[in-house]
């Protein structure tokens, strides 16, 4: 700082000078050590001949993957192996995001239960959820899966057709011979019609106060769809049931260990994290939301579900953003276990190849806008709600 | 990579008022709902209590060979007797392992005495600053007589606290930087420190290990190596870094503005008032989460198994390679780990909450 | 304030730079080796037979001798080595960025591997093919019995393309779990989540060794793939893949020659004029690679013939019990073959 009698307009170009200053060197700065770190890079590719750049992404891939969400065949391209390991992330990311906030929330509200040996349980359950790495549970639960369950010769049936055995679990799956799209169809309508129906019949319940039937239309037009498609269309289908062949149960459809493992890490993991924030939201709510509640004669179930939770959403969904992005990050753990998610078939990629920037780079694009995405996503949930508290 | 999800709510939880009343019998047994989630509770405990003891007391193998273990159903002590040794310290020389064991010790009792908020001194720090040297030449060796060992023999409990304690106090300090720069006024530097927090956040911290231990040497001129454990514990720097900044501006925004404006008015300059005024009174409100951060990263050093390195989770998995043992304890192996990590965690966890009280208590 | 931040992390860089932990290489990598004192060598995380450390941390096993008898020929001592565990991800960028000297780790030498990934291969040291493992309780005979079943794997370069081959041009079908490491496909394959478990021959061997017992399980005998295990060294540096190499065929021509770790001493005495050039009592070879005169000597000694190293960590009375097969002598039914010391 100049301690002489300039004229304050002096100083501030002086300051002003200085942070651009400041700027300019840090973007220099910044700019030489990224050439410098390419240069090096270039060299050293050039060097030991290692090949760069995407062209591998057409080239055929060769190796098979266990799980394909989508129709893949060694013959088909590292591009499409790749799509299939992106699938796969976000089946199991995905579910396990639906799971651990549905049990998430039971455990937090479970957590704050009068009853001290519910909610010393639930605290149990949560702490020993969070003091022990991922990781170390996903080694765990799949070890358990395992050995502990009887290998597919000796599978257990629970059901007719529903098979589980270490090799995983299989239950009947449905082949259709046609009408399959006519189907969904039907029960889509199904449920935008129900919920429909609900929706205007609050708002003219609320509008004149008087009772509308509400669940019998709903039902009747869930089903009513799905009962006109059965008997108007051609829709044929037969059930495809296990059997144990020479090796497996052959048919059916099957549900891997490394993926139950995956999922089942992945949500515990997060429902205990989603207990602490649905816990701490409704202890956010004011004790008088609840006495009023109760003063006017709802049951302790109906306070929560119409008066509490809905408030305490606005205090959850903030840090609930942080568990979903962290989840799909915390997928790309399936690596250890062997489902192949993103990060496994590039890695495979990698090996293949010999080419490491590229696949890396890509798995970490991905990943960023996933988070990007989820974050964008619940940014519009978030406003949604807050508004909706006013 | 749970460090996110550990960082935020962990304080708000701790400031649920303790579970009130439900003393008497009522809390168990009010109505008939309540009568029955109590008895299914116990059923559960007792139903856990019952394999619990089974497993590991009445079926177990206290004393006995591999073929003793195999015949029976219930855990397996001697194989944690028989690995400890291995699952601790991996293949760091065995005649040498006292070393490493020393140095955790010594590392164990050092964290202990700091974690006392009233012998937070300048002696402190300057203990540290002789403490890690000591420690450093206790595990590489090559001077007063020790054995040199290669980095590439170090592994086990040694390495997992290594990674975590090196790894944050190298990324505090950045940290606080990169917070700084977030808030600056200047818009270059403002975006570039946004760029680098928000990327490596959005990223897993597998996909930063992969990229240090397989591109960084790339980057490399020809002839420098950085050695494996080196690169992985830059990953972990550069990964831990960007979550501190973020707790740290947090701390830095919920400053009342005028300290600020008091320390300008006095003529301080910037770096003087920001170290001397402002992050002072940043960081101590944010010690507690940051104390909760420090759980989920030494949780998430465990990822370094996948690069290949031997931290503890890795040593007690190779173990389980030994051909006597093979496939015959593997849940012994884990459920040891965990116990492990439990400890350490619960502790760090306990340590958290109790700070918390501590610095609500010297404010009101 | 963010140059700040960039001053701090150019110090870091500087400071790390100046740390231990970073070596500047010199010229050539026997130069590198000889200034260090020690041979720093490359093995895998742990496969009976191959590179094992047993409780007390000492590494044991083929790849481990082979790094053995490279130190003998620099140093004259076998225990002058750092072992670095390596993973089947990372292996060649270890060797890329030069944070080992040389690769001995079960790795199969191919065209793409010497053409793209900076690397060269010195001669090759177990003959290998890839194999079918399965229990016997299945009561399988050959892989082609094999349609339908589930088959684990490790995410080798080629091990899962091979299987599909096999398969395609079989007929048949099967299900593949591949798995990042190697415990949890060994756990797999025991614990009967896969029916059969596929990779090289001699790890297969390292698998059954390892488990609980190796009688209950059977290797089939259709090998479905050539894998020639060879070490690996850096591209460019003809002369330390020259040391790799004769250090490779000094074990195997003194099985040839009849030369053990026992008699090396007498055969110093031999009239055959290149056993007297092996063992550097004439000529001087060795310094032509910047050796001592007496490497062939050293590594014999230290190390022993080729098939005293074999039949020490892979052979009929160890628990892989494996049997030489093509990793015989050509004048004895095998493929070794060391060209001529003179």
């Amino acid at each position: 700082m100049s301690t002489s009698g300039f004229s304050g307009l002096f100083l501030l170009r002086d300051r002003r000078i200085r942070e651009v200053a400041y700027q300019v060197v840090c973007i220099a700065a910044v700019v030489a050590i990224g050439w410098y770190l390419f240069q090096n890079a270039a060299a050293n590719l050039a060097r030991q001949d290692i090949a760069t750049g995407f062209d591998y992404l057409s080239r055929e891939a060769g190796f098979i993957i266990s799980e394909t969400p989508i129709d893949y065949q060694p013959s088909d391209s590292y591009g499409r192996a790749l799509l299939v390991g992106l699938l796969n992330t976000l089946t199991v990311a995905l579910l396990a995001i639906v799971l651990g906030t549905v049990v998430g929330t039971l455990v937090g509200i479970a957590r704050l239960s009068k009853n001290p040996l519910l909610s010393r349980l639930m605290l149990a359950y949560v702490e020993a959820l969070r003091n022990v790495p991922l990781l170390l549970y996903l080694f765990l639960w799949y070890s358990a899966i395992i050995f502990t369950l009887p290998p597919v010769k000796q599978a257990i049936a629970l059901l007719p057709g529903v098979f589980v055995s270490n090799s995983g679990l299989v239950v009947p799956a449905i082949v259709w011979h046609s009408g399959f799209w006519t189907v969904i169809a039907a029960i889509a309508a199904g449920v935008v019609a129900a919920f429909a129906w609900r929706t205007v019949a609050t708002r003219r319940r609320i509008a004149t106060g008087k009772a509308v039937p509400g669940w019998p239309v709903s039902l009747t037009l869930l089903v009513l769809p799905f009962v006109i498609a059965i008997a108007v269309f051609d829709i044929r289908f037969e059930f495809d049931w296990p059997e144990l062949g020479r090796f497996r149960l052959t048919g059916g459809a099957h549900l891997k260990p490394e993926f139950v493992a995956l999922l089942l890490g992945l949500t515990l993991s997060a429902s205990a994290t989603v207990a602490e924030i649905v816990r701490s939201g409704i202890l956010a709510i004011g004790k008088g939301q609840r006495e009023a509640a109760q003063a006017l004669g709802l049951s302790s179930g109906r306070t929560m579900r119409l008066v509490i939770l809905p408030q305490a959403l606005r205090v959850i969904v903030p840090p609930l953003t942080n568990i979903y992005v962290t989840t799909f990050k915390n997928s790309s753990l399936a690596i250890a276990i062997g489902y192949p998610d993103l990060v496994m078939v590039s890695n495979t990629i990698m090996n293949q190849t010999g080419q490491a920037m590229e696949p890396i780079a890509l798995f970490m694009l991905v990943y960023l806008g996933l988070s990007l995405a989820t974050s964008l996503l619940m940014n519009w949930y978030n406003a949604r709600v807050a508004l909706q508290g006013r | 990579m749970s460090t996110m999800a550990n960082s935020g709510e962990e304080q708000i939880a701790i400031r649920a008022p303790a579970q009130s009343g439900g003393l008497g019998a009522s809390a168990y047994f009010g109505t008939p709902a309540n009568t029955i989630v109590t008895l299914l509770c116990l059923a559960l405990l007792a139903l856990a209590a019952k394999v619990a003891v089974s497993w590991l007391v009445i079926n177990a193998v206290f004393d006995g060979t591999p073929e003793d273990c195999k015949a029976s159903v219930g855990a397996c002590w001697p194989y944690l007797t028989a690995k400890l040794r291995y699952m601790l310290f991996g293949i760091y020389p065995f005649e040498e392992q006292w070393r490493p064991l020393t140095a955790t010790a010594l590392f164990i009792l050092a964290i202990t005495i700091s974690c006392i908020p009233r012998l937070w001194s300048r002696w402190l720090l300057l203990g540290w600053v002789v403490l890690l040297p000591v420690l450093y030449l206790l595990m590489a060796g090559g001077a007063f007589g020790l054995a040199e060992v290669p980095t590439s023999q170090w592994g086990g409990l040694p390495l997992s606290f290594m990674l975590t304690f090196v790894g944050l106090v190298c990324a505090l300090p950045l940290g606080i930087l990169l917070a700084l720069a977030r808030l600056s006024n200047l818009p270059a530097i403002r975006i570039l420190a946004v760029t680098f927090i928000e990327l490596v956040r959005g990223v897993p911290l597998i996909s930063i290990l992969f990229m240090a231990s397989v591109m960084l040497p790339l980057f490399m001129p020809d002839g420098v190596t950085i050695d494996k454990l080196l690169r992985a514990q830059v990953a972990i720097i550069l990964f831990a870094a960007a979550y501190i900044a973020e707790i740290v501006r947090a701390g830095l925004q919920a400053l009342p503005r005028g300290q600020t404006e008091a320390a300008q008015a006095l003529g301080l300059h910037y770096w003087q008032y920001t170290f001397l005024v402002i992050i002072p009174q940043a960081l101590k409100t944010v010690i507690p989460p940051l104390v909760s951060l420090f759980i989920g990263f030494f949780q998430d050093t465990t990822l370094v198994t996948i690069v290949g390195l031997l931290d503890f989770l890795n040593t007690v998995r190779t173990a389980l390679r030994d051909p006597n043992w093979q496939g015959i304890a593997v849940l012994e192996g884990y459920l040891f780990a965990a116990a492990v990590y439990f400890v350490f965690s619960a502790l760090m966890g306990a340590y958290s909450r109790f700070l918390e009280k501590h610095f609500r208590v010297g404010y009101d | 304030m963010k140059i700040s931040v960039r001053a701090c992390r150019l110090a870091a860089g500087v400071l790390l730079l100046c740390s231990t932990a970073i070596a500047a290489q010199a010229a050539t990598t026997l130069e590198t080796v000889k200034a260090r004192g020690k041979l720093i060598c490359g093995v895998s995380m742990g496969t009976t037979g191959f590179a094992l450390a047993d409780a007390q941390g000492k590494f044991a096993g083929f790849d481990v001798d082979v790094c053995r008898a490279i130190a003998s020929a620099v140093f004259g001592d076998p225990t002058k080595i750092d072992f670095v565990l390596t993973n089947i991800n990372t292996r060649f960028q270890s060797l890329q960025s030069g944070e080992i000297d040389v690769l001995s780790r079960q790795t199969t030498m191919t065209y793409s591997r010497e053409a793209s990934l900076g690397i060269d291969f010195g001669p090759t040291v177990f003959y290998d093919g890839q194999g079918l493992m399965v229990a016997k309780s299945l009561e399988v005979a050959s892989a082609k019995d094999l349609d339908g079943a589930a088959i684990c794997t490790l995410p080798g370069t080629t091990t899962a393309q091979n299987l599909a081959d096999f398969f395609r041009a079989t007929g048949k079908k099967f299900e593949l779990v591949v798995f990042e490491n190697p415990d949890e496909n060994n756990n797999a394959f025991f614990s009967g989540r896969c029916d059969a478990v596929s990779s090289d021959r001699s790890d297969l061997a390292s698998i059954r060794a390892a488990s609980k017992s190796p009688n209950d399980y059977l290797v089939l005998p259709e090998t479905i793939s050539k894998e020639p295990l060879a070490p690996a060294v850096r591209q460019n540096d003809s002369n330390w893949r020259d040391i790799v190499s004769w250090s490779v065929w000094t074990m195997m021509a003194a099985e040839e020659k009849g030369i053990t770790q026992a008699n090396v001493e007498e055969k110093l005495k031999s009239e055959d004029p290149e056993v007297q050039r092996m063992l550097g009592i004439t000529d001087e070879l060795g310094t032509m690679l910047g050796l001592d005169k007496a490497f062939g000597y050293n590594i014999i000694k230290n190390v022993g013939n080729y098939a005293e190293v074999f039949d020490r960590n892979l052979g009929e009375q160890t628990a892989l019990g494996l049997s030489r097969g093509p990793n015989a002598q050509w004048n004895n039914g095998g493929l070794l073959y060391a060209p001529p010391f003179r």
